[in-house]
């Protein structure tokens, strides 16, 4: 009886993974690993549906972290990386695991902090706002997750002269989470935040946050594409893969990009040239 | 006033994407219970009937394994499940199967503690009919296992409950793909990373009101049952 009831039990579990494992030969689908700021500003909600009408291709989304989606494919767990952290992505590529870089688009990062400003930073350019920050000791929450605005953060405590790994003190919060939970985070404890402009702008939770520093050109925020190399994973989607990155670069994917905007205000700013790197 | 608002308004207009992960949600947790009863309530009767060295340690085991964080048990399923670990090939990694499969790890243990310690008891009441009867150990399993079957609705819900609000495992194996892999619990965790507080509230609720739903009709089914079986 045990017997035959354990062989039941594993005749049910093969069938039922065998009936749900995708079917290769009709799956018109591909996995994107992309940032939390792609996703959580709405773009791939805008972009899908017009690539899918176009080509017929499924696109499903894991947004994370930039390191942690170059990890994903890294792994083989992805079809193609849509990132924003220059020097990650190169070394990715560099590393063969990807097979060619493309710029897509960029926006810009903004400094978010209270409305009182503790820090007396507003309207200064980044630098200085950055050491008045760690001078004042005003609350500051960093991604602390290896993402592309964490990457960026990182630079920038750099540009401003602040040793960030031996300076920092209580008053500098590493969360290890996405933009949206940082900028919940800086809202619930009125601190600064480094934000990207896309996340801002449809961040719905403001509260007592506004930007605080913008405009500077340090702050700039550009957006690669890439497909994961298929002579280390043969498992990736080459074609529809490489037919996503094509769209995204193309007259027609940038124009899309371009046109995508929440209350009249542009959040991604194309800028694709079409060479790679 | 506004917090179930948003929510309530998707339910009364019959939003489709939100039907899709009310159904998506269900569908997971509810196969990984029905896996985990299959190799949970046999495990458990085992254990409560078989006498060996090392016993105390296994159900100590089982009893603390109820308490898998389920972040843990995602990693590793996603570990064994992505093309760089041993069952790659697969490609199961970032759909409801690699989800199932996460979720009916994490409540075996569940299933299994709470059937053994059920089953022992009632052993204790049964030892010397069956003793007596001389029925094979399969066949006290079988009779046990049946007779505690109303007890033993209260391990599958507990299993259920924990499936259906753990978020942990579902995000790593699934990865919150909307439309293919969203649940509901993902879906209040990127609602709230979005801001969208309101809405992520809302949806929390939903989430609450169907497990009720579900446990009501649990109990309304035993009662019933019991009524019948006399």
């Amino acid at each position: 009886m045990a017997f035959r009831f354990s062989s039941f039990v594993s005749a049910l579990l093969l069938t039922s993974l065998a009936g749900l494992a995708p079917a290769s030969a009709q799956d018109r689908s591909i996995v994107v690993a992309s940032t939390t700021s792609t996703q959580d500003s709405g773009l791939f909600g805008y972009l899908l549906p017009l690539f899918k009408a176009k080509a017929n291709i499924d696109v499903k989304v894991i947004a994370q972290g930039t390191g942690q989606a170059l990890d994903t494919a890294r792994r083989g767990d992805a079809d193609v990386v849509f990132v924003h952290a220059k020097s990650q992505e190169e070394k990715f590529v560099a590393d063969g695991f990807g097979v060619k870089r493309f710029d897509v688009m960029y926006n810009d990062f903004v400094l978010i902090g209270p409305k009182s400003d503790p820090a007396g930073v507003k309207g200064k350019d980044i630098e200085t706002a950055l050491k008045a920050i760690q001078t004042k000791a005003a609350p500051f929450v960093s991604r602390g997750d290896k993402s592309g605005t964490h990457s960026a953060e990182l630079a920038l405590w750099k540009v401003a002269g602040v040793d960030i790994a031996a300076t920092k003190g209580p008053w500098y919060r590493e969360i290890g989470q996405g933009m949206g939970p940082a900028l919940n985070t800086a809202g619930a404890m009125n601190g600064y935040v480094l934000a990207d402009r896309g996340t801002w702008i449809s961040f719905k939770n403001r509260g007592e946050l506004e930007i605080a520093v913008e405009g500077d050109k340090r702050l700039f925020n550009q957006y690669g594409v890439m497909l994961v190399n298929p002579e280390k994973f043969p498992s990736v989607k080459k074609e529809f893969g490489q037919a996503f990155v094509d769209w995204l670069i193309s007259t027609e994917g940038q124009a899309a990009i371009a046109a995508y905007k929440i209350d009249g205000q542009q959040l991604f700013f194309p800028n694709a040239e079409k060479k790679g790197s | 006033m506004s917090v179930e608002f948003s929510a309530w308004q998707l339910i009364l207009n019959g939003d489709a994407a939100l039907f899709a992960i009310v159904r998506l949600s269900l569908a997971v947790s509810l196969s990984a219970v029905a896996l985990a009863a299959l190799i949970g309530m046999p495990l458990g009767a085992l254990v409560a009937l078989t006498r060996f060295p090392g016993r105390s340690v296994l159900v100590v085991l089982l009893n603390a394994m109820m308490g898998l964080p389920p972040v843990v048990v995602g990693l590793a399923v996603y570990l064994l499940l992505s093309r760089s670990g041993p069952l790659g090939s697969m490609g199961i990694l970032f759909t409801p199967t690699a989800m199932i499969i996460a979720q009916t790890v994490l409540i075996i243990p569940i299933i299994a503690a709470l059937t053994r310690q059920t089953i022992e008891d009632l052993w204790a009441e049964y030892r010397d009919e069956l003793t007596a009867m001389d029925v094979s150990q399969a066949g006290r399993m079988a009779t046990l296992l049946w007779d505690a079957r109303f007890s033993l609705l209260t391990a599958l819900l507990a299993g259920f409950g924990r499936a259906a609000a753990e978020v942990g495992a579902v995000m790593i194996v699934g990865g919150n793909i909307d439309g293919f892999t969203r649940t509901m619990t993902t879906a209040v965790a990127l609602e709230t990373s979005k801001g969208n507080l309101p809405l992520a509230m809302g949806l929390g609720l939903v989430l609450v009101a169907i497990v009720l739903a579900i446990n009501a009709a649990a109990w309304g089914t035993r009662v019933w049952s019991e009524r019948q079986a006399g």
